[in-house]
């Protein structure tokens, strides 16, 4: 069977700002970043579905003690899509210093940034970028 | 299925070692060859843990090269296991189905790890290997920024605000350290306050330095048998009563990760197989990579309802004399955390305490004990209940 939507594929359509993600025939459950089988019925009847790029932060930290290669201090936040999925993401628009419980629950809007690879992941790659809605 | 026991258990003290990974793993695996009142040639199998030998020593296949090391007869195979910070409880769990399924009767099973080598920011890198490496690590998670993203769940799901969680959490560190400071072969045997913990460095907030456990090195091996034989071998056989194991996802497909259902299914798998509840373990050794990781573990074992364990250790529920005594050794916290090698070193305790051989942090009458590890960013969790 062939993977629906590859790595390479859904990083193409991040690079162009395009939220592609899969959509259960049989349930509805969206998927993003896309899976090849439905984690809430196992199908995998599924179809593209581009994302409007809205969701809520659901958690999130300010990386401190980086890994080597990159530069602390930064924000990871888990959001939930307005679609159902959750995703990993940064946090653009808010200073890490100013990261506080506030961030929870916060409406937040999908972009994205490239981020340098290194050694062991090789290549560079476009990770989801969240910005507050209002700003 | 045949009943299952633990022989000789060891572990090297844990801390920063100039030793080798597979020096290391000799020493601990001898001895616990030696106290099963058996020789390295009777030994059928070895179930070798080791996370990242590839980047401490450029070392790959390093079991067979364990397996050299103690002696082991050629017609003994050799494998490595891999499962993050579960490793050693998943290879032991394997020798015990597979001594159990009546394959061999007699194995040596645990791991090694030598992560200080690696300094921090390769070492911080490597860890960070067992998220999902396109849709985690790229965002640069951190095996810290894990559970401080499950802190920051856990206060606002249940209401629990910070400053107060943080001085619960604090607790659970100050708790650790004083058990630590009983045991000799701990990687820190030093006492702690809560002002310790609160003025340390910032790591991934709200987790601070002394909310995480180090870096270390170290092994550990446990000899395992069909229990018939184990009798035949050593005075104290100590049963293996019910074990458990489960998978779950990335992060992102988890969702709430104040609730880690991979433990929840390994536990349920461990306590039906043993017919007991939470109410009869009397000693864990469990999963405190970082503080919250242990409220996180307190309540996914059964030991509290969700959301209600965060002030245990604080409540002095947690320590000796309490409702159910978590991680006598120190925990990773204190004893330290050789990721390949940590979940032997629990089984190694569990064995010492329910054989009455713990000095000064002997658990007293405990007969019942609960093994609890975690591997990754909550992806595998492997249980082990014990009984004398
Ligand atoms: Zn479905």
């Amino acid at each position: 069977m062939a993977y629906p939507i590859t790595y390479d594929e859904y990083q193409k359509n991040l690079e162009k700002g395009r939220f592609v993600g899969l959509k259960c025939k049989k349930c509805q459950t969206v998927s993003f970043p896309p899976t090849a089988v439905c984690r809430a019925c196992g199908a995998t009847a599924l179809e593209p579905v581009t994302l409007g790029g809205g969701g809520t932060v659901k958690t999130f930290t300010v990386i401190r003690v980086a890994p080597e290669g990159r530069k602390p201090p930064y924000i990871v936040v888990m959001v939930e899509l307005d679609e159902g999925p959750f995703v990993l993401g940064n946090l653009d628009g808010i200073q890490p210093d100013q990261a506080t419980m506030d961030l929870i629950g916060k409406r937040v809007h999908m972009d994205r940034h490239l981020v340098k690879g290194d050694v062991y992941s090789g290549e560079d790659t476009y990770v989801p970028l969240f910005r507050p809605e209002s700003s | 299925m045949r009943e299952v026991a633990v022989l000789g258990v060891a572990m090297t003290k844990f801390g920063v070692s100039e030793k080798t990974n597979l020096e290391m793993f000799a020493e601990a695996g001898l001895e616990a060859i030696t106290k099963s009142n058996v020789e390295p040639k009777d030994i059928q199998a070895l179930f070798f843990g080791n996370c990242l030998g590839g980047f401490e020593e450029g070392q790959l296949h390093m079991a067979p090269f364990a397996h050299s090391e103690l002696g082991l007869p050629t017609s003994a195979p050799a494998v490595r296991f891999e499962c993050a910070c579960a490793t050693a409880t998943v290879a032991i769990r394997q020798a015990a189905l597979l001594v159990a399924g009546g394959i061999y009767d007699l194995v040596l099973a645990g791991g090694t790890e030598r992560a200080t080598i690696m300094g921090t920011p390769l070492a911080t890198r490597t860890f960070a290997m067992a998220s999902h490496a396109q849709h985690e690590s790229t965002a640069g998670i951190t095996f810290p920024g894990v559970f401080a993203m499950a802190a920051h769940m856990y206060t606002a799901k249940y209401g629990v605000e910070f400053p107060e969680l943080k001085k619960h959490t604090a607790e659970v560190a100050v708790k650790n350290h004083r058990h630590g400071a009983l045991n000799p072969k701990a990687h820190f045997r030093k006492k702690i306050d809560v002002d310790t913990v609160l003025n340390s460095m910032m790591v991934a907030d709200p987790l601070q330095l002394f909310d995480c456990c180090p870096f270390s090195d170290g092994a550990a091996a446990v000899v395992i048998a069909e229990v018939n034989r184990a009798k035949d071998l050593v005075d104290k056989p100590i049963y293996i009563a019910g074990m458990g194991q489960a998978a779950c996802g990335g992060l992102y497909l988890q969702r709430d990760i104040t609730r880690v259902r991979a433990r929840e299914e390994a536990a349920r798998q461990a306590y039906h197989q043993a017919g007991l509840t939470p109410s009869d373990i009397d000693v864990v050794e469990l999963h405190d990579c970082f503080t919250i990781a242990e409220i996180l573990a307190i309540e996914g074992l059964g030991f509290y309802e969700f959301g209600k364990g965060y002030d245990a250790a604080t409540k002095g529920e947690t320590t000796f004399g309490g409702k159910v005594v978590i991680n006598p050794s120190g925990g990773l916290k204190a004893k330290g955390h050789p990721i390949g090698a940590t979940g032997a070193a629990q089984v190694t305790e569990i064995v010492q305490q329910l054989r009455g051989e713990c000095d000064e942090r002997q658990v007293e009458g405990a007969t019942v004990g609960l093994v609890d590890t975690l591997g990754g960013d909550l992806g595998t969790v492997c249980n082990i209940i014990l009984r004398s």
